[in-house]
């Protein structure tokens, strides 16, 4: 795609909103070509009232706004609370416990300790009679006169949501839907999820517990939605709301509760999206994403400018969400990740971290323990004034003196080697993390380009590249509000997933097409039936396989919707040896599950925009705010500030640099060259 | 250039990650390319690096299964030392062995090892080894798990260190032996490649360390690393008073004789160090519950990496304990004992003696006793609609023991596993049987004031034809140990009903051979954690739920815990 200098954004003025955990940020294009930006603190109990705030500190009247996206952690935070919706469970005789087993796992490899809490109590979860045997054939059939005592007895217990889960409801959803419209026929409820019905997908634990979270989220997600649509409208937004979906798509508010489950995970799932529209803009269509945020940082991968999607992630230990995501994962390091000496004499960073709360020392709300993001300061990676600020107790000689306490006595090291050594260590850790996200895709990561965003990202981005072999980094424009981005640049989007589950050999060509043209139809009436405008209906299709006797799945693009099955091996175990490196194919393929995904493309938008032209310098010189010394490799080095605004768009600077805007705060190693273009991005080569 | 490396401590922090990076690396890629599913999804093998000179363990993968902590250090030592007294044929560049006589450093013989010298300029510099649970190697039952074999020979093939690979290329005659003797062996060829390819990944990212440390400096950092891990375990241990602690442990029978077989631990904490020996444990048995002394040694280091997981997996780790080889009991088994037994079963209750003896000590870092046995339930047989023949497990976890800060997780792993067991859906598939139930096991968790996690129950029917049921699995005599006044969980029960009648086998939890047809029903109940602490410390409101939630019964609670509820 074009980078177009637009005097008008077709679709009109477009919002989006993402409420992270401890800020609210809005972003507007509007329809003449300006931006507008905001923060705001997040409000926990509602987060309505953040949002709200950012829209009126934005100072854009509620009436000029065309569409509003809006990214939300309400129902991830209710899930990891378990402040849920109280839920109903009716399910197949012999197996109410199926949500509470699991997989017979623990939390951690080593250590006997560990809890699980299910999302549905025990006392909330009835048998009834019915039972299908694996074919979808019906063995028991469904007690009615069970299922109405079953419904009767989860209304008065309070609930306010019910799931229908039977076991082998993928091969046939009759009993549930059945069980749910005698259930809906003596309690009208808008909130009855079958187990079938997000995902078509055999394995029980799974599918039920996915099905329970997107119950028990539904009434506090449209809670949530009501109250804030009721703002928006008496504050003058007439339109219709859009809600981010973990897929990276948007579905307007209406809908959005009916697949509830989808919206957890929505916020990193925007900033994946938006890094993968950048990169598209930039023509970079490989793309890793690092995001580090206070305590831990999320990294994906972007293939093709597409954001690698996955069905099969947990938000928790025993908490599987198999609807398609954004595969995002979290490694465990943050800016509060909390620096120590252990018995060995051997510095680590985490897994303890301070959080948001006490924090990091230098943030004075009373963290004591040395973490990175006090090494970062200390080390004059960040900004000692803008952070030490009137209000803030704690000073830089507080910070070192930690440093030298916790670090430096333990490990006979000067007080500066000591900071560094945390950000050594910190970002060697770091760096293996994101190699194997990588390697456990099946990708060399030096193939890709390091996409940095969050609040620390660009601080540690170059350093991280060059431990990996990255060559480049990509800082975008505005790095602190990239999922607020993703939201301004989200298309419409449906997956479906259904389940085949035999050996290709057996598999009909008509049985494929006749699937995926079931899906993409269902998706286009979906897109069609909501009310933003679409430019495109674009459609993916793709099988998951493996080898017959094998247990895990290789997600294989399918190029068209009349591909046959003989094709479909073909292309399966050509990417079994991509991924692989393994050559099996004297051994049948089992085609297990075949997905579509529709798509419906907004205008583009013009992200040119988010830099305000009128603000560059003429020169390097005048965009550089002053100069600090700087600890790199061992040595304090005379290092230029620059303010990211400054910079003029063709500008080429060497490092050592720091370069300092509103949101982040982006460290050029020694000896890279960055360089900025037309959309404001920052293309870092790592020496 | 080498001792500067060992004195900085953040080189020595980095090198140290990085070879925890090159172990991980090295179990993605197998479980990534292997084959099979006991490889691929359980996660049912393991890699590390080893010391040129003694095998000694240098680093090993964070996601290994846990019950081949330490082992393979143990098969690489007896490799160095074979090769050095010339009954293996010496190394080459490329040279990869193959080994699983459970007698030379091992398990039992499913688990597969591979060995292969990584040289820098022309010497061994370190070995590189994995471990891989092969779903067949032979024997008299399909998967190796015989419940009554009485020698090796019945348990499969037993294959002596030989070179697989030589200079890089796959042997096709030894290979030719191997699948000559193996179960579904077309399929072998997916894991040998995946074993091999992770060993070349782990050569590859060595080489790079190499380059950037020299192997001088990495040598003295590994030496180093070995010295402080060695440190650490000590400071872990002083937190133990002085003194002697003892724990037991119950295996139901071997399988072949009816009769308990007993594993006691004593533990002499003295100076940092502690002194295990096996004192008072049985002597060899007739069936397949004898383990071999690598195994034992690493069910001690798995117990005490469970107690203490901070500290890091090397041999320095394990220098501080001391454990004296149990000549004389089944803790030590030798040629031809069958030992099938051992990785899955007597491993965890090793581990759980250590627990039992080590829990007054460490009250705040030891649970009570967990499940304590894999559960495996094999039935084979023949599915005339689909006109094929299958062989069917099914594992299942138990309750953990509660712990000072709260109950006990239900339904987890072995503690010597990591693997996920499978969906109910998958099994109705693939296999002629239909799930009657599949539940939480009511009132299985040992009261306490963190009572124990609950096991599971489940009854499986089968649909079509005919099939035989075998059970290796344990603790159906008692239940894992209450502790600190805790009650014991409940214990392991199994019943086939045939025609309508139950039949209890004879050992309780292992049996093999027995016949069943359409409409006959498994049925196994697993067990239930140890209590932790007195159960009238349990407050009431944590009483109420569970009888809310019916983990037990009126009754139950009234007997347990003393409170009438209404």
């Amino acid at each position: 795609m074009d980078s177009v200098t637009s005097q008008n954004n077709k679709s009109g003025t477009i919002a989006g909103i993402d409420v992270g955990g401890t800020f609210t940020d809005l972003l507007i294009f509007d329809a003449s070509g300006r931006v507008a930006f905001a923060k705001s603190p997040t409000t926990l109990d509602n987060q309505a009232f953040g949002v709200m705030n950012a829209l009126s500190d934005s100072g854009k009247s509620l009436h000029d706004i065309d569409v509003i996206v809006h990214g939300t952690t309400t129902t991830t935070n209710a899930v990891l609370e378990r402040k849920l919706a109280r839920t109903g469970m009716i399910t197949t005789r012999g197996f109410r416990d199926i949500i509470e087993l699991g997989r017979r796992t623990r939390p951690q490899p080593y250590g006997m300790f560990g809890e699980f809490t299910p999302v549905i109590p025990r006392s909330l979860r009835i048998e009834v009679s019915e039972r299908l045997d694996a074919d979808g054939n019906v063995l028991t059939p469904l007690n009615v006169d069970e299922l109405k005592s079953a419904v009767q007895s989860l209304i008065n217990h309070g609930c306010e949501s019910l799931v229908i889960h039977f076991l082998h409801a993928y091969a046939n959803p009759q009993h549930e839907l059945q069980a749910a419209r005698v259930a809906a026929s003596i309690w009208p409820n808008a909130y009855i999820t079958t187990g079938h019905s997000l995902l078509s997908e055999y394995r029980e634990f799974e599918r039920g517990v996915t099905a329970s979270v997107n119950a028990s989220v539904q009434p506090i997600l449209d809670n949530y939605l009501e109250k804030l649509q009721k703002e928006l409208k008496s504050s003058g937004y007439q339109r219709d709301l859009l809600v981010m979906n973990g897929n990276g798509g948007m579905v307007s508010a209406a809908n959005v509760a009916r697949e509830a489950a989808k919206t957890v995970m929505s916020g990193p799932a925007s900033g994946v999206m938006a890094a993968a529209y950048t990169g598209r803009r930039a023509g970079i269509d490989k793309l890793i994403t690092y995001d580090m945020g206070g305590t831990s940082s999320d990294v994906a991968l972007i293939l093709d400018s597409v954001p690698s999607v996955s069905h099969e992630l947990d938000i928790e230990y025993a908490m599987p969400i198999h609807v398609p995501m954004v595969d995002v994962r979290t490694i465990g390091s943050g800016g509060g990740s909390i620096a120590s000496v252990n018995d060995a004499g051997l510095l680590q960073v985490g897994p303890e971290s301070a959080g948001a709360a006490p924090g990091p020392i230098c943030y004075g709300k009373g963290g004591t323990r040395v973490t990175i993001s006090d090494a970062n300061l200390m080390l004059g990676r960040l900004n000692p004034d803008t952070l030490l600020s009137v209000d803030n107790p704690v000073s830089l000689d507080a910070v070192r003196q930690s440093v030298k306490e916790q670090i430096g006595s333990a490990l006979n090291l000067e007080t500066d080697t000591a900071a560094g050594a945390v950000l050594t260590i910190a970002n060697n850790k770091m760096a293996g993390a994101v190699r194997m996200v990588s390697l456990s895709r099946g990708h060399d990561p030096r193939d890709f380009v390091l996409f940095a965003f969050g609040g620390a990202g660009p601080l540690h981005a170059v350093a991280i590249a060059r431990e990996l072999g990255i060559p480049r980094v990509l800082v975008p424009a505005r790095p602190g509000i990239t999922n607020a981005l993703g939201c301004v640049v989200a298309d419409l989007r449906h997956d479906f997933v259904n389940t085949v589950n035999r050996p290709l050999d057996n598999v009909d060509s008509d049985l494929i097409s006749g699937i995926l043209q079931r899906q993409s139809a269902q998706g286009r009436k979906l897109i069609d039936a909501e009310v933003i405008d679409i430019e495109s209906v674009e459609y993916r299709y793709s099988a998951d396989m493996q080898f017959i006797g094998q247990t895990h799945l290789l997600n294989v693009p399918i190029p068209s919707i009349d591909t046959t099955a003989p094709a479909l091996q073909q292309l399966f175990e050509k990417a079994y040896l991509e991924r692989f490196h393994v050559e099996l194919s004297e051994i049948r393929a089992n085609l297990v599950n075949l997905n579509t995904t529709v798509i419906g493309a907004k205008a583009p938008v013009d992200l040119g925009l988010l830099i305000d032209a009128n603000q560059q310098k003429r020169s390097l010189d005048e965009a550089r705010i002053q100069s600090r010394a700087v600890w790199f490799d061992g040595h304090w080095l005379d290092t230029p500030v620059y303010q990211r605004e400054f910079i003029p768009h063709s500008a080429t600077l060497i490092g050592p640099a720091i370069i300092e805007q509103m949101d982040t705060t982006i460290v050029i190693e020694p000896d890279c060259r960055a360089t900025s273009d037309t959309d404001g991005n920052l293309l870092i080569e790592v020496n | 250039m080498s001792t500067a490396i060992a004195d900085d401590p953040i080189t020595l922090a980095v090198i140290q990650s990085s070879l925890q990076q090159v172990c991980d690396e090295m179990d993605l890629s197998f479980s990534r390319a292997a084959f099979s599913p006991i490889i691929a999804e359980a996660n049912d093998r393991s890699d590390g690096i080893y010391a040129a000179d003694n095998g000694e363990l240098i680093a090993q993968g964070a996601l290994g299964l846990p019950v081949f902590v330490g082992t393979m250090q143990f098969s690489t030592r007896v490799l160095i030392e074979m090769i050095a007294s010339g009954a293996v044929a010496a190394p080459q560049p490329g040279d990869i062995y193959i080994v699983n006589d459970p007698y030379l450093g091992g398990t039992h013989l499913m688990d597969v090892r591979f060995a292969m010298p990584y040289y820098v300029d022309g010497e061994i510099f370190c070995w590189l080894s994995n471990t891989g649970h092969w779903p067949d190697i032979g024997g008299a039952v399909p998967g190796g798990f015989s419940a009554n074999a009485t020698a090796v020979e019945q348990e499969g093939l037993r294959i002596p260190p030989v070179k697989l690979f030589k200079r890089g290329v796959l042997d096709s005659e030894i290979y030719s032996i191997i699948c000559s003797n193996v179960r579904v062996a077309d399929q072998r060829i997916g894991d040998v490649k995946a074993q091999s390819a992770a060993l070349l990944v782990g050569q590859e990212r060595l080489d790079q360390l190499v380059e950037r440390y020299g192997a001088a400096g990495l040598k003295a950092a590994i030496e180093e690393l070995r010295r402080r891990a060695s440190t650490q375990m000590r400071h872990r241990i002083e937190e133990i008073d002085d003194g002697t602690y003892s724990g037991s442990a119950i295996v139901d029978s071997d399988g072949v004789v009816d009769e308990p077989l007993t594993i006691q631990v004593n533990i002499c904490k003295r100076q940092g160090e502690l002194h295990i020996d096996f004192d008072g444990t049985s002597a060899p048995c007739a069936g397949p519950m004898n383990s071999v002394l690598a195994t034992t040694q690493s069910s001690v280091y798995l117990a005490m990496r469970h107690i203490f997981p901070d500290v890091p997996i090397n041999a320095g780790a394990f220098e501080p304990l001391h454990i004296k080889d149990p000549e004389g009991t089944f803790l030590y088994a030798k040629y031809p004992r069958p030992v099938s037994g051992c990785a899955a079963e007597v491993s965890q209750r090793i581990a759980e003696a250590v627990f039992a003896a080590l829990v007054p000590a460490l009250p705040h870092r030891v649970s009570a006793a967990p499940a304590g046995t894999s559960g495996n339930f094999a039935l084979g047989g023949f599915d005339p609609e689909r006109e094929r023949s299958f062989v069917m497990y099914q594992l299942s976890g138990g309750g953990y023991g509660g712990n000072h800060d709260h109950d006990g997780l239900t339904n987890g792993c072995s503690t010597i596993g990591i693997s996920k067991s499978p969906p109910v859906e998958v099994m109705e598939q693939y296999f002629p049987v239909l799930y009657r139930e599949y539940s939480l096991r009511e009132g299985s968790g040992g009261a306490g004031e963190y009572r124990g996690g609950f096991g599971i129950k489940y009854s499986i029917e089968l649909r079509r034809g005919e099939a035989t049921a075998s059970f290796v699995m344990d603790h159906g005599r008692v239940g894992p140990q209450g502790v600190l006044g805790g009650m014991d969980g409940m214990p392991n029960t199994v019943t086939v009903w045939r025609d309508g009648e139950a039949y209890i086998p004879r050992h309780l939890s292992k049996d093999q051979g027995i016949s069943i047809k359409a409409g006959d029903r498994v049925e196994v109940c697993t067990p239930g954690g140890g209590g932790f602490g007195n159960p009238a410390d349990r407050p009431l409101s944590k009483i109420q739920s569970d009888l809310e939630n019916s983990y037990y019964t009126e009754q139950q609670i009234k007997d347990s815990y003393g409170v009438d509820l209404p």
